[in-house]
């Protein structure tokens, strides 16, 4: 009954509205601390003014919320307390001074930045040159790789080397045959090869004599993009001879022996 | 949010916190400040330096210095009046009365447009007159109840529990 009468004083508004002394405030503060029907009826009232007051406010655009944020969370306002000492000293030769090295400093800053972002470019470029060498050099070992490849198949003893002669249609022309009869295994040194015409590709046949009976064992592809022209093509173990005949692009199912380039005996 | 979830976290002063510091009291502390300054732009800069010294001061709030809220409406209030008084303007007191938050109110629905302010003209408009005066003078304006009481002509002594009916019929239009 007390807690209703105190309620029905009007104090809590009064309490709400800051409308009591200090003295008062404190007073009503413990009361809602003790009293939860008083804590909640302070709730209330804070609540009905806030929505009044709240539809009372014009739009306030968002510019306010970001200006006021930034004025808080940067050190700005220490800058301006330093301005106004200043402001109310009697020599304006501190303000002069103050702008001054305001002024030093930010030409400083500006040029540290422009420095900066000149090394920052050049880092980029010396960047772009390490990624562009790096790559050279991976094409450089890959080719050092197959150089030492082609270096093994020349040298290695095991292997037979046919020279294969010029033909009627190319007497100028000449190839070589490393061929592994252990293993099988056949590589074409097309040096002396003409390079073929759009659309035609060199074929390569193993032949048996007596009855003359051609067998492809592959073509020189990309003949233009291999710079060594050492092409490896498919194993062979009973070869009597060798030939090479340009055919249409994929290869032929027979040889054509008008375009017989070159040929040579094991 | 309530007051007692939002203080610690101001206190740990992190922009998280003032996000949400802004948001449950900016329209506020800028209705308070508008209600008094009646210029959008100056309302505004008042508005910046109450949450400038709202950041600052939070530390030396307690509890026993009455709710948050009113804490930070009587920075307002004060910056506002310190405002006014470094821009000249005599406090034409004479106006008081004539010059209240529902004339805010329907420029506010006039011009802005907003539902909820409209919906909410409405039932102010139900507010007895001298309910619009006392809240006037005694929240926005922050007189005390003796300043009210010779201002309206109220006996003292009335003041309170005149206030408390007026926020009762506030209370039950809103239903809070």
């Amino acid at each position: 009954m007390e807690t209703q009468q105190y309620i029905e004083s009007g104090i809590l508004e009064l309490f709400v509205f800051g409308a009591l002394t200090e003295s008062e405030t404190s007073e009503v503060a413990k009361m809602a601390r003790q009293h939860i029907e008083i804590q909640s009826e302070i709730l209330s009232i804070e609540k009905a003014i806030m929505t009044l007051n709240f539809s009372l406010s014009p739009k306030l655009s968002a510019y306010n919320y970001s200006r006021i944020k930034n004025r808080i969370f940067s050190s700005n306002d220490s800058v301006i307390q330093l301005n106004r000492d200043m402001e109310s000293s009697p020599s304006k030769l501190k303000s002069y001074l103050g702008w001054a090295a305001a002024i030093v400093l930010a030409v400083g800053i500006g040029y540290q930045y422009i420095n900066t972002q000149k090394n920052e470019s050049q880092v980029v470029l010396i960047e772009k040159e390490k990624n562009k060498l790096k790559s050279d050099l991976n094409l450089l070992e890959i080719k050092n790789k197959n150089t030492q490849e082609i270096i093994a198949i020349v040298r290695n003893d095991s292997n037979s080397v046919i020279a294969l002669a010029g033909q009627a249609v190319a007497p100028t022309a000449k190839a070589k045959i490393h061929w592994n009869k252990s293993s099988g295994k056949v590589y074409v040194d097309a040096a002396g090869l003409p390079e073929p015409p759009e659309g035609k590709e060199y074929q390569i046949w193993s032949l048996k004599l007596n009855p003359l009976t051609p067998t492809s064992i592959g073509m020189l592809k990309n003949f233009k993009a291999n710079e060594m022209k050492l092409f490896a093509v498919d194993n062979t173990n009973d070869a009597q001879a060798f030939g090479i005949t340009l055919e249409p692009f994929g290869g032929s199912l027979t040889p054509t022996m008008e375009q017989l380039y070159t040929l040579g005996k094991v | 949010m309530t007051q007692e979830e939002i203080l610690p976290l101001v206190l740990k002063k992190d922009d998280k916190a003032f996000t949400i510091l802004y948001e449950m009291y900016s329209k506020n502390v800028y209705g308070v400040i508008y209600n008094l300054i009646k210029d959008k732009e100056e309302a505004e800069d008042v508005l910046q330096e109450v949450f400038v010294k709202i950041w600052k001061n939070i530390d030396s709030y307690n509890e026993s210095k009455g709710r948050l809220y009113t804490w930070i409406v009587n920075i307002a209030r004060n910056a506002t009046i310190d405002k006014l008084r470094s821009k000249g303007y005599n406090n034409s007191q004479k106006n008081a009365t004539l010059d209240n938050f529902v004339n805010i109110l329907d420029d506010n629905s006039r011009f802005i447009n907003k539902i909820d302010t409209i919906g909410i003209s409405n039932f102010i408009s139900k507010l007895k007159p001298k309910c619009i005066q006392i809240i006037e003078l005694l929240f926005y304006k922050g007189y005390t109840q003796q300043e009210a009481s010779d201002e309206l002509e109220i006996p003292l002594g009335t003041i309170k529990t005149q206030n408390r009916n007026c926020i009762n019929d506030l209370r039950n239009y809103l239903s809070v």
